[in-house]
């Protein structure tokens, strides 16, 4: 690398303990928040805006939430479309306001129309009570039978959101079209506008749970990730620790699926969180590294960039290759990356990264 | 005696149904007991037997040869590329995974499912092939009982009739052979059996050849059901309920797991779907299966599950 730690003395424990303990990295960081919030807005096409950043940025943050169950906890998931389409609908709701009759106590709830920025966090809330919810089962079964359960969350879902017309307000094609996105009077309509508001949203949730898994709650998760028995034992609860990881990693993944349908779809029908969501959101963390909220980042650049590119080289190279062949050929290459970096790399592109900047700290005189 | 009438059709619709269910869960408990790797490539596998058989064979009817010969042909063709795939499978993915948990190896036979599926479409085309290997139409029974009779799909009895074949043949083979002897002591403990002598990769290799040829057995029932086409690869998301039910390491369980499911979601469609909404089918096995594993982690006809530190 080009700088190293040599000369900064930690003299308290809570520097030892710094979210980045080495000053080179707080300045990079900042470099790279003000590229995000000004260089980009000002230099990016609208194109590259729209199609690319809001969904990267929006799929890191579900990525994040899926890493926290799946790479810190060890939880593994099949069901995140299931909360990114709770997320997505609950704030609908919210935001057209809750009318449920309850005829048989006699009573009703009915919540006027909010707006759209508590929508999207109490969207969040809904999807981490289902999480919590569809997470018990996890204290009593784990590996592929926690898998299926989370597949019956990700089809019972599926089926609720395109059967139960109660939660698309009765629309009779069952697709549903996002409120204007007006926050305290500021209303997100150009591409611009949707961009700064998902880059605030991912990074206010990106620095929590960088936070959290550092902190006791995050020690606790991977120890139970690591051995649950002997976790269990050195008195940790696996109650409080799995149900909390379901209902931070759903809460965050809730959140994105509110952004993914309010900011970057509009409309949306129940398709757009669907089984093929949940694999996507999976193999983002499998690439980009288990258990690294860089590697989240990673791994959404990585799957969402994969087919684009395959779309425009073999175009730019004036090589004819059909939609079909693309598609095969995506699939092709992130099962053959899956496998691996399973087998050479667990840890994903993140651990390449610190590979290579461990090789770097010593070039050009690795000895 | 209509209603009657009408539950009979249901249930013996749904019960054949199961056993298809089962033809593709049989694959997946043929894995797991040998080598402990949930295979969820299973499906893909399903859909690269059907394209490996489909094709050849259209080219063979096409180009003259008489159907039996391109049948023949075809399905020798099939096995080929399922031998060729389990030997890349056990070389390449899971070979240099042993040792490892679970859970990473599900993901590994995750990225195997997108690879076969991608490759697959890839090499022999990604439309839909229509394969008429048994007779599709129906029989009605018990026209003198019934009003109508009750209405049986032909395809339906010829898959129970081979799934009874299948596992009648997978048994002798486990129990009667010295492959088969091998195979249950990998499954035991994979570092005793190789201590007295039991080469691993070559038993993973027999384990994926006969599960792709389960896959290639499924294959011409499904095929000839729905066509070979992408969406065969979801039945291994309808045979994982069968598996949590039955069991994943018992053969009989995956057969009575499938009778289960099969059953349980026509009936629930046909009298339970109008109340709430219809479509349950769904996601009606996965609640069963959900109700299984709180009750009964280990499915019903599966081991134990003891963990020791």
């Amino acid at each position: 690398m080009l700088y190293r730690e040599a000369g900064q003395f930690k003299t308290s424990y809570s520097a030892d303990m710094a979210m980045f303990p080495i000053r080179q990295d707080r300045i990079a960081l900042v470099l790279l928040l003000l590229v995000a919030f000004i260089g980009v807005p000002l230099l990016a096409s609208d194109y590259f805006l729209r199609a690319i950043f809001v969904p990267f940025l929006i799929l890191s943050l579900a990525a994040i939430g899926v890493n926290i169950l799946v790479g810190y906890c060890g939880q593994i998931s099949l069901g995140s479309g299931a909360f990114m389409a709770i997320g997505a609908y609950s704030s609908y709701k919210f935001c057209t306001g809750v009318h449920l009759p309850l005829d048989w106590i006699g009573a009703q709830i009915s919540i006027p129309p909010l707006p759209v920025l508590p929508s999207i966090l109490l969207g969040g809330l809904m999807a981490a009570l289902v999480g919590i919810l569809f997470g018990i089962p996890s204290l009593r079964i784990k590996g592929l039978y926690l898998a299926v359960a989370t597949l019956a969350a990700q089809f019972f879902f599926d089926w609720v959101f395109i059967r139960v017309q109660w939660f698309t307000n009765y629309a009779p094609s069952g697709s549903v079209s996002a409120p204007e996105l007006n926050f305290l009077g500021w209303i997100a309509h150009s591409s611009i506008d949707r961009y700064l508001l998902c880059l605030m949203f991912v990074v206010v949730f990106a620095f929590i749970a960088k936070n959290l898994v550092r902190g006791s709650l995050g020690r606790q998760w991977m120890a139970i990730r690591d051995m649950d028995i002997a976790a269990e034992l050195m008195g940790i609860r696996p109650l409080y620790a799995k149900l909390t990881a379901f209902a931070v990693s759903s809460f965050m993944v809730g959140i994105a699926g509110a952004l993914w349908a309010f900011v970057y779809l509009g409309a949306w029908e129940p398709l757009a969180f669907d089984i093929n969501r949940s694999f996507q959101l999976l193999f983002m963390v499998i690439i980009g590294g288990l258990g690294s909220i860089l590697g989240s980042f990673l791994g959404a650049a990585f799957i969402l960039v994969l087919p684009i590119l395959l779309d425009q080289v073999p175009h730019a190279l004036g090589i004819p290759i059909s939609v079909e062949t693309i598609s095969h050929l995506v699939f092709i290459i992130t099962g053959s990356l899956i496998c691996y970096l399973l087998i050479v790399e667990p840890h994903g592109f993140a651990r390449l990264w610190g590979i290579a900047k461990e090789k770097l700290r010593l070039w050009p005189y690795p000895y | 005696m209509i209603a009657f009438g009408q539950f009979a059709e249901v249930l013996i619709g749904g019960l054949l149904a199961g056993v298809l269910y089962s033809l593709v869960a049989l694959g997946f408990v043929l894995i797991f007991k040998a080598s402990g790797v949930f295979n969820f490539a299973q499906g893909a596998m399903v859909l690269l037997a059907g394209l490996a058989l489909v094709r050849p064979l259209d080219y063979l009817v096409a180009h003259g040869f008489p159907v039996w010969a391109a049948i023949v042909l075809g399905l020798a063709f099939a096995a080929v590329v399922m031998a060729a795939s389990a030997w890349l499978i056990e070389r390449f993915v899971l070979g240099p995974l042993v040792n490892q948990d679970g859970l990473t190896l599900f993901m590994a036979t995750i990225g195997a499912t997108f690879i076969i599926e991608g490759l697959g479409q890839l090499i022999f085309g990604s439309d839909v092939y229509p394969l008429r290997l048994f007779p599709v139409d129906a029989w009605f029974l018990f026209e003198n009982l019934f009003p109508g009779g009750i209405l049986v799909n032909k395809l339906d009895v010829w898959g129970g009739l081979i799934a009874g074949v299948l596992v009648a043949g997978l048994a002798i083979f486990f129990q009667k052979t010295k492959t088969g002897r091998a195979l249950r002591a990998v499954a035991d403990d994979h570092a005793a059996a190789q201590s007295v002598g039991i080469p691993i990769s070559w038993i993973w290799f027999v384990v994926w050849l006969v599960a792709g040829l389960v896959a290639l057995v499924a294959a011409t029932v499904w095929g000839t059901k729905l066509g070979v086409q992408f969406s065969i690869t979801f039945l291994a998301l309808k045979a994982l309920p069968v598996l949590i039910i039955g069991g994943f390491t018992s053969v009989p369980g995956a057969i009575v797991g499938g009778l289960i499911v099969g059953a349980g979601e026509k009936v629930a469609e046909v009298y339970l779907g109008p109340l709430i909404g219809g479509g349950i089918e769904y996601w009606f096995a996965y609640v069963l299966a959900l109700i299984v594993l709180i009750g009964r982690p280990q499915g019903l006809f599966g081991e134990r599950i003891i963990e020791r530190i």
